[in-house]
This record gives C-alpha cells, structure tokens and sequence, in this order.
C-alpha cells in the first residue's frame, strides 16, 4: 500500500506526461503480481467497492473528530478524501499497514456493517499520504492525471517492444485485474492473451479541430461532411462473446442503456452518437444528461428520454474487420447493413451534401438545431485508423455564442482551485434585478486569475461558508455553445458549455446584456 | 485591590495592537510615533516609524530591508532584560520563528500580556528557541490552526528533498522560500543532513544570509545563481524567492524540479496549484498542535488571536475553558510565506 501511496503522490505532482509514464512503468518493473495489476486496475477506473462510499468516510470522520473541527478543515482543504486523511489522529498503533492485495480483497468481502471499523484500523495504522491513498481508492476518485490510456501506453513502454498500446486496447476488455495473463504477455513469458469472441473495445478514430490554415488545403471532392451531433460518442460491440456498449474512453456503459442492446440479434461492431430522440428529433445534451452516470435506470426515466445511437461507422461486420477500408466503402458497407439489419433505436447519420467550402461554411453558419455542435469533415480515402491522425477527420465547430454577464457569487474552487475564488455565477438583467443564469469555472491565465481573486476579496459583501457574494459591479464575456429551456433555473434557462472568455472591466454593470437577449437563443 | 483586565489597556486598533499606558503600538500596520518589533518580517517590520524597539538582530535585518526606512530612532533590548515604558513594564524573549524573532511581555499594575508575533516550536539553529511565559492574556497568530496543519519534523523533509536529487542527477532542483529565516533554515538543514556542496542563490535571498553568518550562524559555502552557467547549476540545490520561479528567471535552470517549502505544502491540491513538482512541509510557524500546548504551557486564561484561522482555534480552546478572542487584524500573514 506504501509504494502505490507513493506512485499516487508522484504522479500527482508530476507534471510531463512522459515522467507520468516512466513513473507507472518503473512501478511496474519494481513491483510483484497482483500489486501491480491491483494498482494498475485502480489508475484505469477497473475497481468498485460496491459497499464503500463516502458516506462511510464522513461518518469515520464524524465519530474521530470535532465536527466544526472537521466542517472549517474540509472547506480550507476542498476535497473528502483529503480532508480526512490529514485530520486523522496519529495513533500508536503498532499493527503494520496493509498491503493492496489485502485492501482489495477486504472491500470486497466485508460485509458493509463491518467496514467502518476495518476502515478505521487501517487509516490508524498509515501515515498521511497512505491515508489519502486508502480514502481516493475506496470511494473511487484518485485523479492524479493518470488514465487508462497512460497506463496502458506506460505498458507498452514496459513491454519493451512486445506490444504497442492499441495492441493492449483490443485485449484489454478481455481480461480482468490484477491482469496476470497480460503482464505474462508483456514480459514475454505468455502469448497474446485471445480476446476470441470477447466483446472488446476497439479504440475509435477522432477528429482534429479544423484550424483557419487547414481550410486552405482541403479538397472538396475528396472530403464527407457530416453534423457533429451533441450526445455522446459510442462503440456497441456484438460478438457470440457478449454485448457491450462503450463510451469513447472504453468505459462499459452497457448498464446505464439496457434498451440499447436488449434487441441487439446481430454481430457487429459499430461508431456512432449516443442521443435523446423524440419523434425524429434530437433532444438537448441536458436530455441526454440524465441518463448519464447511472449504474441502473428504471423505466420511467427510459420511456421518457428514449435513446437511440446515431450511426457514423461500421468497424466489424460479423468478424470481418472492415477497418482497413476507405470511407466510403466502409460507408457503403454501412447502409447495406443497416437496411438489411433494420436495427431497433439506430438510425444513419446523414452525409450533407455540398460542392465547395463556401457551401460547408454556410451550412455551419446556419445551423440553428441546438443538438448540433458543428460539422464533421472525414477523407473520403481514409481507413479507419486508431487515435487522433493528422489530415484524416476534423471536426468544425459552430462559432460560440457571448453574453455580458455580471459576477454573482464566486466560490471557492474544490479540489485543483482550492487555494482560490474558481467557480462563478453570472447573472443578466430582467427589469432592474440581475437574475442567475449559469456558472462558470476558471478559464483565465494565472495573472487573471490573480487578479480576479483579489477584486472578489475586495469587494465581498456578504459569506455563506465558502460562497462570498459580492458587489454587482464586475462584467464577465461569458462563451457558450447554445441555450435551453431549464424548469430547475431561477432564469428559466440553462447553457451549455458556458465559460468566462473575457474581463470586461470596461464596462458598466448596467451596460450588461438582458435575459430577453439570451431567451431569443433558445431554439424552438 | 484586583489587577486592570488586559482588555483594558491593551486595545486592537486599525494601526494595530495599542498599549496606551505605555503609549506604543506592538507590530503597527502604519507609521506610528512609537513601535515594538517582534520580527523583521515584512508583514510585521513596516517602514516609517518614528521610534523602533526590537531585539537587535530584529533592528539589524530591518535596516538591511527597509534602510531609511527601518525607524528614526532605533532602541535595541536584549533577552530578558526589562524596561519601564511609560506605566508598563516589558521585555522581550525570543519567539524560534526567524533570527531575532521575540515575544513581547507587557505588566500593568499586576497583569500581564504577552505577544507572541508569528512562532514556532520545531527545533531550529538559526534563532533562539520559544520559551513560553506564564501570563494573563496570550497574543497568539493562528497561521496554521486547523487540525489538517501537522508539520513532520523537517530533517524527514530534507531527506525527501536528498533522495529526489540523487533521483534526478540531470536536473536542478529549485526551492521556492522566503529571503528571511526560511532560506537560512533550509540551509542550515542541508548542512545537517551532510549537504556540502556550494548552494546557489537567487540574488534577492544574498543580504538577509549575511546578516545570519553575522550574527554567528554558519551557511556554508554560497553562489550567486543568477551568474551561473546552466551546464553547472545540473546537480545542484538553488533557493529562490517563489516569486521567481514562476518567472522567467528560473529558465536559466537546467529541467528544474520545482520545490516549495512551505507550511501550506501539506494540503496537495494547494501545492499542485502552485505548479510544485516537490512539496516540503517546513514551517517557520507553529502547527495545530504547537499552537495548543503553547497556550496550555503560558496558562492564560484569556488568548487573543491576531491573524489566520481563529474560529478553529478559539473553538478547540474553548473546549478546555479558555476564553478566545478574535483580533481580525488585517494586514499579516501575507507576506512571509508561512
Ligand atoms: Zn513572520
Ligand atoms: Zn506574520
């Protein structure tokens, strides 16, 4: 437990994600079976303890301190789990820290009425760091600016040449922690784990931003256009193996959208958008939104924000692997397939037509459905290639949409920003009152940021623990990618996206715009 | 015939804490006819008073920092020895917070208050140790008065620091601290821990360290930084003003491994804020639990708290029936880098 508290505090404060990377993989060459599988699963998000929550922490934290005590010290220090490990007393235990193994194999075999007193043995028997490393494992949070992906290319570089990263992706759904077979595999004592029929991620194509220079060198005759839809990219994966929905970062979201694959009878793998669609039309982001993050979903809540996956690629057709295909051949595969699947909650995503770049330009420019987040630009050529190639996919956003707004109430951020007033809520005018309409987190350079701190601490004139509200004098540029309509705001009104762009110390509160403004936004 | 309460004649003031029978002003935030210096911090040493008394390392660093400004007339008071100011009597008795740091002991007719400036209890050989002074009313900062605050012992810090240059051979580590007590105390440590090597400095941290070697305190072996060439600053320790990491100075560097040492490294997210690669939790401050058996070792009934996080504080000496007071003196705390 000492050495992955260590690796967790390093990569924390490790800036360059090549150290990251020789951090994880240095651990992996130092430390035994199943540590390392144990630690590696916990950095990719594998681990659950279903019983474990954060209730259970606040409560130990209750029963061992002063509850003001602890109320002041978890508003300085912005996080739970941190909070706790550095309030906990140091006792003079003398029983020896757990090792991982047994931490994981405890969390999963006690039963919930028992862990708080093993909880509470184990955090009086580490020090701080091991502490904090404990708490962020059991409730599943250790954000320390490592992912799956990290761990999986720090792998690789581990493997010395056996195995690329995208060679560990296909396996990776395959196999389970602490992932013996694989780190066999990568020190060259075992084979190739086989996935065979296993319903694996196939890690998706992605797009590049398309910057003002690249315009210059496209070719219209050589590029397909589609809408970026606002939901959330997926991979369904069927195979006699199984079924699965992935997000883009292979995460398993299959529980979260049962209907999605409960009438799946085919075997294919496919790319497409996750939304809410209503009688053919795509709800907002925030539709979707609710359907997101569940670990289950009843049925009210999927009668009434019915999902359905908007198609953009097919990767496997039975198990053939039509990857190394062109677009357009792949496209053709696609729309032979759905017609002759007729797939239940999937339709095609159009391919827009157009002759020039002028065209697209407009057609962007005039899209006003708020489900859509610009234009997706694909090389008709192309094979569909793992990552983020250049000169293959871009995706061409709609230009965001600005507000003056005046700052509200700043916060103090948790977590990263705990130092500073982060988080901001804006208001616009309605008659001569200023109404909420959204906040936003940091999105200035440090100097900024500086500065803005110290007008809030200047000009505060009422708290409410770590809220201040302050002086309706200062005007925000707030950007944002669209509006709707919202029941759970003061306003009526929710953004989407919204971030603070600019400082508009030059300008007048009441020179801020107004909520009728912003209500002319909403589409529909 | 009972003693006159401290509250009586010892009063917060927006200059700053005013004793009127002796007619002085202990740390004034602005000028003032007559001042006490418990430290040369900048926080609590301001320019322009008319009249200065502090211990006289304390008057020997303002000169160096403030010049002209450092007080027209300057009266030096060694350790112990007491003076009758007006109708009070008062000595000084150092504070172990930086070198010449000291409390101030203030009688009136049978009472007495002690004000303790910033403090510290950890062991630390560039200035004399905290002794604690039975009294009335205790003066005491709260810096760093949450339970969250425990600082390890330092030597553990500096090892930390040791292993990671062995770690990284290429790079040059550079620590973020203050040019008053922190920089000479991050030496002195080094030395401890059997560091030998030259140590290279950012210019602004130079005067402040020779005032110490003056004072009797040896460094060691000291380089300017800012003459260095990159090829031989790989390998070495560097101590900067935090401002001057995040500056462009600090590309003279080669690969630097950012360090900060600083009380407020224990909380993670505060130091990942700051871009901190390293964190070491050094302290010139007193921690949650310094801050509690101090108050319990002076015995005062009464503790007036002059900056940093009172409500903590009072809360938990309120538990053992000790009377907290909050001062909601504006103006410290900001510049010592705690
Ligand atoms: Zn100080
Ligand atoms: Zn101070």
């Amino acid at each position: 437990m000492i050495a992955f508290a260590t690796l967790l505090e390093r990569l924390l404060f490790t800036q360059g994600r090549n150290d990251k990377i020789r951090l994880l993989r240095q651990f992996f060459e130092t430390q035994p079976d199943p540590d390392r599988g144990l630690a590696l699963a916990a950095i990719a998000g594998e681990l659950h303890f279903a019983t474990a929550k954060a209730g259970l922490i606040r409560d130990l934290a209750n029963s061992r301190t002063d509850p003001t005590l602890f109320a002041l010290s978890y508003d300085f220090v912005g996080d739970l789990a941190e909070t706790v490990a550095l309030i906990w007393p140091d006792s003079q235990t003398n029983a020896p820290p757990p090792t991982l193994p047994e931490v994981v194999e405890a969390l999963n075999l006690t039963p919930k009425t028992r862990l708080p007193d093993l909880v509470a043995g184990w955090l009086d028997a580490t020090d701080a760091a091991t502490r904090l490393a404990l708490l962020k494992l059991i409730t599943g949070g250790l954000r320390v600016g490592a992912t799956g992906r990290l761990a999986r290319i720090a792998l690789a570089e581990f493997s010395q040449g056996r195995a690329a990263p995208d060679d560990i992706e296909e396996v990776w759904h395959s196999l389970a922690p602490p992932y013996l077979p694989l780190f066999a595999w990568l020190e060259g004592h075992a084979e190739k784990p086989d996935p065979a029929t296993a319903p694996v991620f196939r890690p998706p194509m992605l797009a590049h931003p398309l910057e003002p220079d690249d315009i210059a060198n496209l070719t219209p005759t050589l590029l397909r256009a589609e809408w970026k839809w606002d939901g959330i990219r997926v991979q369904l994966v069927s195979t006699p193996g199984g079924r699965r929905l992935y997000s883009r970062g292979a995460e398993d979201i299959s529980a979260a959208f049962p209907e999605l694959l409960e009438g799946v009878d085919f075997e294919a793998v496919l790319d497409g958008e996750l939304l809410v669609i209503r009688d053919g039309t795509v709800a907002p982001f925030a539709d979707l939104q609710q359907r997101l993050n569940r670990k289950t979903v009843g049925p009210k809540l999927m009668a009434e924000h019915p999902v359905a996956i908007r198609l953009y690629d097919i990767l496997f057709d039975g198990a053939e692997d039509l990857r190394p295909l062109p677009f357009d051949s792949r496209r053709a595969r696609l729309e032979d397939w759905f017609a002759r699947t007729s797939p239940a909650r999937m339709d095609l995503s159009a391919l827009i037509p157009f002759a020039t770049i002028e065209d697209l330009a407009e057609i962007r420019a005039g899209a006003r459905e708020a489900a859509i987040e610009g234009l997706m630009l694909k090389d008709a050529a192309s094979p569909y290639l793992p990552g983020r190639p250049k000169g293959k996919w871009w995706k061409w956003k709609r230009a965001p949409l600005t507000l003056d707004a005046v700052l509200l109430y700043a916060q103090r951020g948790h977590g990263k920003r705990s130092g500073s007033y982060s988080d901001y809520t804006f208001g616009l005018w309605r008659g001569d009152e200023l109404v909420p309409v959204g906040k936003a987190y940091f999105g200035f350079t440090d100097a900024e940021l500086a500065w803005l701190d110290r007008w809030i601490r200047n000009h505060t004139t009422a708290r409410f623990g770590p809220v201040r509200e302050v002086e309706k004098s200062l005007v925000l540029e707030v950007a944002f990618d669209g509006a709707q309509r919202s029941t759970r705001h003061k306003s009526g009104v929710a953004l989407r996206f919204p971030r603070i762009s600019r400082l508009r110390t030059d300008k007048p509160a009441a020179e801020a715009d107004r909520l009728e403004t912003l209500e002319k936004l909403i589409p529909g | 015939m009972t003693a006159p309460h401290p509250e009586t004649w010892l009063t917060p003031m927006p200059a700053g804490l005013y004793c009127a029978p002796g007619d002085f002003f202990i740390d004034p935030l602005r000028p003032v006819p007559r001042a006490i210096i418990t430290h040369a911090h900048s926080d609590h040493a301001r320019p322009g008073h008319e009249a200065v008394l502090a211990s006289p390392p304390t008057l020997a660093l303002m000169r160096a920092r403030l010049g002209e400004g450092a007080g027209r007339s300057q009266q030096p008071l060694a350790w112990g020895e007491r003076l009758t100011v007006g109708d009070v009597a008062l000595w000084l008795q150092p504070a172990g917070h930086v070198l010449g740091s000291a409390q101030v002991a203030i009688e009136y007719r049978g009472s007495r208050a002690v004000i303790s400036g910033d403090y510290k209890r950890q062991p630390d050989i560039t200035c004399d140790p905290f002794t604690p002074i039975p009294c009335d009313v205790f003066v005491t900062e709260a810096t760093f008065a949450l339970p969250v605050f425990r600082h390890p012992p330092a030597a553990g810090e500096i090892a930390k620091l040791l292993a990671s240059v062995k770690l990284f051979p290429e790079r040059t580590h550079v620590i973020g601290c203050y040019s008053l007590g922190k920089t000479q105390r991050l030496i002195a440590l080094l030395r401890q821990a059997g560091w030998d090597e030259p140590i290279y400095m950012h210019g602004a941290l130079a005067p402040m360290c020779e005032i110490y070697e003056a004072h009797g305190i040896p460094l060691g072996e000291l380089r300017p930084a800012t003459v260095a060439a990159k090829k031989d600053l790989v390998g070495r320790i560097v101590l900067a003003p935090p401002s001057a990491i995040a500056d462009r100075w600090a590309r003279r560097l080669a690969e630097p491994v950012v360090c900060m040492a600083s009380g407020w490294m224990r909380v993670r997210q505060r130091a990942k804020q700051g871009g901190v690669e390293l964190p070491l939790v050094i302290s010139d401050h007193a921690d949650w639990h310094e801050l509690n058996r101090t108050i319990d070792e002076v015995g005062a009934p009464e503790v007036w708290v002059t900056h940093g996080s009172e409500d903590a504080l009072i809360h938990e000496i309120a538990k053992r029936g000790i009377r907290g007071r909050p001062l909601r003196l504006i103006g410290y705390g900001e510049e010592d880098g705690s």
